[in-house]
């Protein structure tokens, strides 16, 4: 049988032409693939690439380390710590922000109040940006962590870094501290590194002063994510610019021990360079540890400290206002020796009162001191001398005096807070209370009570300028990141040196004379003798009934109600070096606890004598060269 | 006129004949292509083996032999073999729909002794078997008639409903077109393709409003506007433009292709597989591979072309349209010209099932190739 027929023929040549148009057809849709192809790869490729960098790729800004604070020898007063953390990514938190904040709750300890805290920078931020919700874990926690991760979902470990202050309370108002970002700081201020959750900026003391500076500037990660914003890897890593490091004046020796030798009391101390101002120890007691704020403190703590009658908040160096009392007669003095009524045989006469107008204006001695030269009102502390001088200076030359010592402004020191204090004239009376000046209110100046009030600090740079005769300031900061701070060589006093050798004269009398107001606590030791100044400053007028019930003894009254007690000084007598301010708040007592500690702190500095001790600040470069080309 | 070798001139051939026939250069193109498709499932894993590349490899050589063994047996035996096969393939089919009626969705596997099988992957290969064999016996005239015609619109029709219902519309989409594929080359007459076609155009949109799942007219909804929903569903077609489209002319180089291997797109190692391909190697890689396919293609045609019986013309041109569907619709798919209706690139995606389909139909476009000579009475049912 034929198995190749007609009809077979036929179909087969149907097949064969169908085939091929059957291929004709693929061939087209071949065509329009390539085409496709075309269009995607070629015409709107480089639109693609964009695109695909864009899905790929996010930037993620980087914190740079903050800068270092060292002292004058390169002990590091601030500095940074590793600080293991947990990060949420609440996009990736499954079941919600709050069930992953439970679950890592149960592995590691975590408050109501930080969870709290965790809601709400998540609601401030993006879905997909890493919160931190637990820091400066232990190692034990952070291992905790790591080992339930796989429980955890959207949970970062991370180890970052945290700002720590080695010696705690001692330097707390030198340093200041470190702080979570505030709505307020991100409206005043657009740096990108705000934005970083979990940033923390000076808030108080150098870290707030040269937070800029600091600071550093923000690097950035580009990091390729996939579609749920998990990093995969890091493409491109710019760790930012550094903050810089600044290295104070301050000898942690002797903070150290000033800060300790205040100890509890509510005071504040300031040691000076004579020559230069440098700031050698500024303490300010009671302090806070620093560290607790970078870690975000406790509601509890923070109660402790704003509700403490002692205000370990304040910096009462530099904001604390205080009468001067008797320490503001060393510019009474001089202001008389400058307009010439204070000559060489310029005397007083104290019974024990002057009645002026009507008033008797007592002597803190009752009896008397009897007739004094410059050197012995000094000496004595003597009030009358001090009222009768001062009623005879006038108040506009007193003021003119004081300001000149840089009483009455701020003294410009490297801090915030700084208050001015007052230095009282007509003008200013007329204008604050629309009276006249009357000749009492300058009495009441004249031993430093009424409406005259200083800082510690502006008390540390009277007694620097009387010991040195020159218009010296005080300064805190002598380098940040390589640059040393501009200073101009501080001019000489508009004063007669006479003048200034009267003043010291009576000053080392205080101290070093029998009968003196600080005789019984001076430097005993030959070489290291200090000079000084005692100062009692009263808080309350006492009425006469209390007079007369004889209540008007310290000890006798409220805390809150007894003198302030101040001591300016400086040592040694011959070529002075060290000033210093001591001034305890409602501390004033027979004892004279003020002249104590500043006996003891002078007596430790001239010791270690940190003056004559190289310092480790680094040397510019480009000053090496001028001293060799010089050399 | 036809020159015979020495082997093919013979009509019962040895084993070693028949191996020594087989199209090796056509053996050695697809291993190319499979080759590629193993290489951006290792890139799809991020430069591992695990978990796509290894098991592909595994299925790719397990396929090899079965090309082999398919290609061996005599084109006669699949012919008698080819009804057979058909009813086995719907029995399995209506029993994966009602089964699958126990609320899990789509339901398009059945478990076979531990190996998952997908009897719709099945019935392509069978429905093309069977209507090679029908429409074997039917001269140009015959194939018109109205009961032929009935008949084979039945064999496709039957399992069509049952796929669609599963619902898997891509392999209702290439069962039907197979089959029609095979009518229009076995000669059948406009006066039936001309109203089909029109026919086809009227059914569209009724088929949009009555069969049509959701899932699937979103799908379509998203194709028509992808930015309309960019994160949503439009994301798979936004992802694989941006994927393609960001190769460039030359590509980002292996290994270095990011959209893909980052979870931007889903599906990246089955049905995506092409948009990281696109990504690495560009227009110049891309087109390369589509000529590659097109060899392949043409090899098909040219050995549907010189097979002696029509059983063996018409099977060897199921088998390549079948492979050139895919390759149109995923190709078409992947590139945001139609809606993304799940069908993988043949050789290239990872999937069991697939590649050992697509290796058995080459088998059989093999033994088409080897048996090339075997001629076949019109009114013969094979050997059996």
């Amino acid at each position: 049988m034929p198995v190749f027929d007609k009809k077979d023929k036929s179909r087969y040549e149907t097949f064969t032409r169908r085939t091929v148009a059957a291929g004709g057809g693929m061939t087209a849709i071949f065509a329009v693939l390539a085409g496709r192809l075309y269009q995607l790869q070629i015409r709107d490729g480089d639109e693609y690439m964009t695109q695909a960098e864009d899905n790929r790729v996010s930037e993620r800004l980087l914190a740079p380390p903050r800068g270092r604070i060292l002292d004058r020898f390169g002990v590091e007063l601030a500095n940074n710590k590793r600080n293991y953390r947990v990060l949420l990514v609440a996009e990736q938190a499954r079941g919600g922000v709050r069930q992953a904040l439970d679950t890592i709750g149960e592995v590691i300890s975590l408050s109501e109040t930080q969870k709290k805290r965790v809601l709400q920078t998540i609601a401030q931020n993006k879905k997909l940006v890493p919160v931190p919700v637990a820091e400066n874990l232990s190692w034990e926690e952070f291992s905790r962590i790591n080992l339930h991760l796989p429980y955890l979902p959207g949970v970062q470990p991370d180890v970052g870094e945290t700002r720590a202050y080695p010696f705690q309370s001692e330097l707390s108002h030198v340093l200041g501290y470190v702080a979570a970002v505030s709505p307020e700081d991100k409206k005043s201020e657009d740096d990108q590194l705000l934005d970083i959750p979990g940033y923390r900026i000076g808030k108080r003391g150098i870290e707030k002063q040269l937070d800029s500076d600091v600071r550093g500037e923000a690097g950035n990660a580009r990091v390729e994510v996939n579609a749920f914003g998990r990093v995969i890897r890091e493409l491109g890593h710019d760790p930012g610019q550094p903050g810089k490091d600044v290295w104070l004046t301050i000898d942690r020796d002797l903070q150290r021990f000033t800060a300790e030798r205040l100890g509890q009391e509510s005071a504040a101390c300031v040691v000076t360079d004579i020559t230069t101002g440098d700031v050698l120890a500024l303490a300010s007691t009671p302090g806070f540890d620093p560290n607790e704020f970078n870690t975000g403190i406790s509601l509890d703590l923070w109660k402790t400290l704003t509700e403490n009658d002692h205000k370990p908040l304040l910096n009462k160096a530099l904001s604390g206002t205080y009468p001067p009392g008797s320490t503001f007669k060393p510019i009474v003095a001089l202001a008389a020796v400058d307009a010439g009524i204070a000559t060489p045989d310029y005397r007083v006469h104290c019974s024990g009162k002057i009645t002026f107008g009507g008033h008797d204006f007592h002597c803190w001695r009752k009896e008397g001191h009897g007739s004094l030269d410059l050197k012995g009102g000094i000496k004595n502390s003597c009030d009358v001398f001090f009222y009768e001088t001062a009623r005879r200076v006038g108040i506009d030359k007193i003021e003119t005096a004081a300001r000149k010592m840089g009483l009455g402004a701020p003294t410009g020191i490297e801090m915030p807070g700084e208050k001015s204090g007052l230095v009282p004239s007509r003008a200013w009376k007329q204008k604050t209370y629309k009276a006249t000046w009357q000749q009492g209110d300058t009495l009441n100046v004249g031993i430093g009570q009424g409406y005259v009030t200083v800082t510690p600090l502006q008390l540390a740079q009277e007694v620097t300028r009387i010991a040195s005769g020159k218009a010296v300031s005080p300064r805190l900061v002598h380098m940040v990141g390589g640059n040393v701070m501009h200073r101009e060589t501080a001019p000489p006093l508009d004063f007669s040196e006479e003048a200034f050798a009267q003043l010291r004269a009576g000053m080392i009398a205080t101290t070093n004379e029998p009968g003196g107001s600080a005789y019984p606590w001076r430097i005993t030791e030959p070489g290291f003798e200090m000079a000084g100044k005692t100062g009692t400053a009263q808080v309350r007028v006492f009425t006469r009934e209390e007079h007369q019930r004889g209540i008007t003894k310290n000890e006798n009254l409220d805390w809150k109600m007894r003198d302030h007690a101040l001591f300016i000084g400086f040592a040694p007598i011959e070529n002075p070096k060290y000033a210093i301010v001591c001034v305890i708040e409602h501390g004033a007592t027979v004892a004279h606890v003020q002249v104590q500690m500043a006996r003891d702190i002078l007596l430790y500095a001239q010791k270690r004598d940190p003056l004559a001790m190289p310092t480790a600040y680094p040397v510019k470069a480009a000053e090496n060269t001028t001293n060799k080309k010089g050399g | 006129m036809i020159t015979r070798p020495y082997a093919a001139a013979k009509n019962r051939l040895s084993i070693g004949d028949k191996m020594m026939d087989v199209n090796w250069g056509l053996v050695l193109l697809i291993a190319l292509l499979a080759s590629a498709g193993f290489a951006m499932l290792y890139s799809v894993a991020g430069g591992h083996f695990s978990p796509w590349a290894t098991p592909q490899i595994i299925r790719f050589i397990a396929g090899c032999f079965i090309l082999v063994a398919v290609a061996m047996i005599d084109i006669r035996i699949w012919m008698s073999l080819a009804y057979p096969a058909y009813a086995l393939a719907l029995l399995l089919l209506v029993a994966v729909v009602v089964a699958g009626h126990s609320g899990l969705g789509a339901q398009r596997w059945i478990n076979l002794g531990g190996v998952d099988l997908q009897p719709s992957e099945l019935m392509k290969v069978s429905l093309v078997l069977a209507l090679a064999r029908f429409l074997h016996g039917k001269s140009v005239e015959e194939v018109s008639r109205p009961l032929s015609l009935g008949i084979a619109m039945a064999m496709i029709g039957i399992p069509a409903i049952f796929v669609v219902l599963q619902p898997n519309l891509g392999t209702t989409l290439i069962i039907v077109a197979d089959g029609c594929a095979l009518l229009f080359l076995a000669g059948l007459s406009w006066y039936w393709i001309t109203p089909a076609l029109a026919a086809v155009a009227t059914a569209v949109p009724l088929a949009w409003r009555f069969v049509l799942h959701d899932y699937q007219k979103a799908r379509v909804m998203t194709f028509l506007d992808p930015d309309s929903d960019a994160l949503g569903a439009g994301w798979n077609i936004t992802q694989a433009k941006i994927a393609i489209g960001s190769g460039g002319l030359s590509g980002k180089g292996f290994l270095n292709g990011t959209q893909s291997r980052l979870n931007f797109l889903p599906e990246k190692q089955t049905d995506f597989i092409f948009t990281n391909f696109g990504e690495e190697f560009g227009f110049v890689g891309s087109v390369a591979l589509l000529i590659l396919f097109a060899v392949v293609i043409g090899y098909g045609l040219q050995i549907a072309m010189a097979a002696r019986s029509q059983f063996g013309r018409l099977l060897a041109m199921g088998v390549t349209l079948n492979f050139f569907f895919y390759i149109m619709i995923n190709g078409l798919m992947v590139m945001g010209l139609i809606p993304v209706v799940g069908i993988p690139m043949p050789l290239l995606s990872y999937g069991g099932t697939a590649m050992l389909t697509v290796m058995f139909g080459f088998g059989l476009l093999m033994s088409v190739h080897v048996h090339r000579q075997v001629e076949i009475p019109r009114h013969s049912g094979g050997i059996i």
